[in-house]
């Protein structure tokens, strides 16, 4: 079943050189699925993430053929209900939690504001529901927690924390922006391992945002491979070694294998090409 | 892995230790900045090439009035010493007399700290309640037309001489268009007519629940306090602005809006929380500033306050008169400090 779909999406900055087009033209569509987005820096996978919520801020520019929620085109909301979507049935959880968490607000009152925004309940309620979903991203001390601020807590804790706190009004699908690479190796682990558990709990959809392909193929269904504001490759995660495409096979060969090592790693040689091909559809055809 | 204990840190001191550290170490520090204030002022007062003994005989008093008088003032007495006598003098509220009217210094700043006092209060309150929102639309609207207006009145604040707008202003709202009242604090048939409690005439006649006098004192006081406010205004909405710019671009922002909240709880409920530390900085700074007393301000309305009270005194070294407003004034700064320093604690969890 199809959740989301994005047909020709571009995103446009404009500048003194010109206009910037951070994404050109992608399409891809979403089940309840796990579906990773892969790019270097610049390639235009978090902006693609963004411009789903529609959070691209003047003087950007989102256009696109429609960007369609369970029947329901986004493009075409006015802000207002723009607002009712996010959050409640599309959420985000962002690099670093250190920057994405307010300094100045206890965690417990964010996270009782995030369900607050959307479900007409009283304030026990809503602190309930928030110690409860503390204790699902396996926070022992929940208590405690709410009452703390954002500088009290390792990385780690701070994005299960916001992970938490992004799920608390049970969205539809939640797009990961680089979740855990601001965290210790040690730790990305156990917050992706949560991740994943309540994602698929809860039926959910995941967009998941990455330049890490080893991540990405271990953790996602699908990938989409982002080059220069395009898609140059769409493959199922688990056949992502029998890709086609020059840049992905690039990036293959520029990591080390444990089980191969070389000397050499090769360095990736780009292609203008590359850039000027037309997007590759993500779309999945429904079963 | 996944269910690892929570650990923060703990505080190792015991609780009453813990609260009562800052306030002992606080009131420690402004005593020492107090001590030292009071040294320096006292230093450059002494050093001054004026004769204190002159000032007080005037020029042809004999030899044998003069050394009577010399000893009379301490002046024999080591510089330390006399820092001492001076020291336990101001400890009890005795500034010494004045030279120029022969009455206790620390009456004539009674006098006219209030009269100060009032108009800083209003002048701040003006300058906060239209210059903190000013800033905080001029950011989120930038570039816009309001944006365009907050930096003219801005640039004007910064630009223009408070003297040439302050006389401008009596020239139109009292002279021609006689909105408001002229220099001075009150027109001369409602002077004396309420008990002088707190000094500031607003409360004054409040309290004596003599409303006319009232209307009267807000005429005058509603001009130089508003030029006043304007200029904290224009500093003010400029700090604002920049603040807010600041934070705006910050991730918890977009976390807020990724919630699904309206753009304005985004800015009052989460950005306007983390700029407040920064604006407690810079209110108080141009609080202090207008409790300093604005010297032209108080003399194109003929306003009786300190700023005026220490430059008259010093043009006729009233060397008294100038150290204590100097103690005040700078009494008044560490306090505004402190002050400050008090409400970061409280709206900034990081400080703790």
């Amino acid at each position: 079943m199809t959740l989301l779909e994005v047909e020709d999406l571009w995103v446009k900055f404009p500048t003194r050189q010109g206009i910037f087009e951070a994404v050109r033209g992608v399409s891809f569509s979403l089940g309840k699925e796990r579906l990773g987005i892969v790019g270097e820096s610049g390639s235009g996978k978090s902006m693609t993430g963004r411009a789903i919520l529609r959070l691209i801020r003047k003087p950007g520019i989102v256009e696109a053929g429609h960007i369609t929620l369970e029947g329901t085109d986004l493009m075409q909301l006015s802000e207002k209900e723009m607002r009712k979507v996010r959050g409640q049935r599309i959420s985000m959880v962002m690099q670093d939690p250190k920057f994405s968490l307010n300094p100045v607000m206890t965690i417990g009152a964010q996270m009782m504001e995030a369900y607050l925004l959307h479900k007409n309940t009283s304030k026990t309620q809503a602190r309930a529901k928030s110690l409860e979903m503390l204790k699902a991203v396996s926070i022992s001390d929940p208590e405690r927690v709410m009452r703390a601020y954002p500088h009290e807590m390792s990385g780690g804790m701070g994005q299960r924390i916001m992970i938490a706190m992004m799920l608390i009004p049970d969205p539809q699908i939640l797009i990961a922006d680089e979740p855990t690479s601001a965290l210790d190796v040690s730790v990305q682990r156990q917050v992706l391992d949560i991740m994943d558990r309540l994602v698929t709990e809860r039926g959910m959809g995941l967009i998941f945002i990455s330049h890490d392909l080893n991540l990405v193929a271990e953790f996602c269904d699908r990938v989409l491979i982002m080059y220069a504001g395009r898609v140059v490759e769409v493959c199922d995660a688990d056949r992502l070694h029998e890709a086609k495409h020059p840049y992905t096979q690039g990036l293959l060969n520029s990591l080390p294998r444990i089980e191969d090592p070389r000397k050499h790693l090769v360095a990736l040689k780009r292609d203008d090409a590359w850039a000027e091909a037309p997007s590759v559809s993500g779309v999945k055809a429904d079963a | 892995m996944a269910d690892a204990p929570v650990t923060t840190e703990r505080r190792s001191t015991a609780p009453l230790f813990s609260w009562a550290k800052p306030i002992v170490f606080t009131l420690g520090s402004v005593a020492v900045t107090m001590l030292g204030l009071l040294f320096v002022t006292f230093i450059i007062g002494r050093v001054m090439p004026i004769d204190p003994v002159l000032a007080v005989l005037g020029e042809r008093a004999s030899q044998e009035a003069y050394d009577a008088t010399y000893k009379a003032m301490g002046l024999d007495q080591p510089l330390l010493v006399q820092f001492f006598y001076y020291l336990t003098d101001v400890l009890r509220g005795d500034f010494g007399m004045s030279i120029l009217n022969a009455r206790p210094v620390s009456e004539d700043i009674a006098r006219v700290f209030p009269a100060t006092l009032e108009l800083a209060t209003i002048g701040i309150i003006i300058g906060v309640v239209l210059g903190v929102p000013l800033g905080v639309v001029a950011a989120v609207k930038r570039g816009s037309w309001i944006d365009q207006i907050a930096r003219v009145v801005a640039l004007v604040g910064y630009s223009m001489p408070i003297f040439w707008l302050g006389l401008m202003g009596l020239l139109v709202f009292y002279g021609i268009l006689g909105w408001v009242g002229g220099p001075g604090r009150l027109d001369i048939f409602y002077e004396d007519i309420v008990p002088a409690r707190t000094g500031m005439i607003l409360v004054d006649s409040a309290i004596a629940g003599d409303w006319s006098v009232f209307r009267n004192a807000f005429s005058h006081i509603v001009l130089p306090a508003s030029l006043l406010g304007y200029y904290s205004l224009a500093y003010i909405s400029r700090m604002t602005r920049s603040f807010m710019l600041e934070q705006l671009s910050a991730e918890y922002v977009t976390t807020a809006r990724v919630k699904g909240m309206s753009e304005w709880a985004v800015i009052w409920v989460h950005v306007f929380k983390n700029i407040r530390v920064q604006l407690i900085t810079v209110i108080a700074l141009s609080y202090a500033n207008l409790l300093e007393g604005s010297v032209l301000t108080e003399i194109i309305f003929s306003w009786p306050g300190i700023g005026s009270y220490i430059t008259t005194s010093l043009l006729s070294a009233d060397m008294n008169a100038v150290l204590g407003g100097t103690v005040v004034v700078g009494l008044v700064f560490i306090v505004l400090n402190v002050f400050s320093d008090l409400l970061y604690r409280v709206f900034d969890p990081r400080s703790k």
